[in-house]
């Protein structure tokens, strides 16, 4: 595991358009049934803009910037041998279909586990107007080269 | 303005898991990784059967909790640490139990702890989400 990473810079993701269909999309798939998630009456009865992306949804946006450091040549993490072994959604207001954002990855942590290594990466998430929307933060467990693969 | 005390119990729910499911999450999400649909993948970097993703099964505990809030209550925090894979068969599917309590409660917030279980195993830990009310 390279610990070059904490602190390196990466470019920001191009914007992504939170459409409402996506939003209802994902709420179907992550079982999400409660009213301002896809009826948009009903979200902004509720004080929504429109409908409101279930709390997970960010992922589908730092996705994008844990590709970023899977692509670093150097980062030494291979994805076979990696795991998630935490995560974490941060919010300073809900996302809505409608939202335009865009996510900025830091590397923020790197901690060896016996012959593993820990990481943890963090993607701040802001709209069109730069403003913070949401900060995911995911912990990867990254396996060492010698050892079998875990998946 | 719903009225929570810490202990009450706001939803408990078993939702069952296909291997449809898992490709509408894959498709919904973009991630394909094809452990979480394919067994000849999944047999040969050692799993023991095709996996949900995780980041499903903290979807769907999310989604239990927050269908017995009000639409109003906006989520501020959500976090969880991934223990098991969740197991999900060909043809049997698996069930994901999930139980919502109220953690804790203060003038602006409350926490909600959620155990989710597979086959009678935790799969995830530290499993809270906080919501501003």
């Amino acid at each position: 595991m390279n610990s070059e990473l904490v602190g390196r810079e990466f470019p920001p993701t191009a914007p992504y358009l939170v459409g409402r269909e996506k939003v209802r999309e994902f709420a179907r798939a992550v079982f999400a049934d409660a009213p301002q998630h896809l009826d948009v009456d009903a979200a902004r009865a509720a004080g929504y803009a429109d409908v409101v992306a279930p709390p997970t949804f960010p992922m589908v946006i730092q996705d994008l910037t844990l590709q970023q450091l899977l692509s670093e040549p150097d980062s030494g993490i291979v994805l076979a041998r990696t795991i998630h072994a935490e995560q974490r959604f941060q919010y300073t207001r809900p996302i809505v279909a409608g939202d335009e954002l865009t996510a900025q990855l830091a590397v923020t942590g790197i901690r060896s586990l016996g012959g593993n290594a820990m990481i943890t990466s963090e993607a701040s998430i802001t709209d069109a107007a730069g403003d913070h929307v949401v900060t995911a933060v995911s912990v990867l467990l990254v396996g060492s080269d010698s050892e079998g693969e875990t998946a | 303005m719903t009225e929570l005390t810490v202990g009450d119990v706001i939803a408990e729910r078993t939702l069952h898991l296909t291997r449809e499911s898992l490709v509408r999450y894959a498709g919904a999400s973009g991630d394909f990784n094809p452990i979480h649909y394919r067994d000849d993948v999944a047999a040969a970097v050692g799993l023991p059967g095709v996996l949900a993703h995780g980041m499903l099964t903290m979807g769907i505990a999310a989604s239990v909790a927050l269908s017995a809030l009000p639409a109003g209550a906006e989520v501020v925090d959500y976090g969880v640490r991934f223990t098991k894979p969740v197991v999900v068969d060909a043809e049997t599917g698996a069930d994901v139990h999930i139980l919502a309590k109220v953690g804790a409660v203060d003038e602006t917030s409350a926490r909600i702890d959620l155990t989710v279980k597979a086959a009678e195993t935790t799969v995830l830990v530290k499993a809270q989400l906080r919501v501003a009310l």
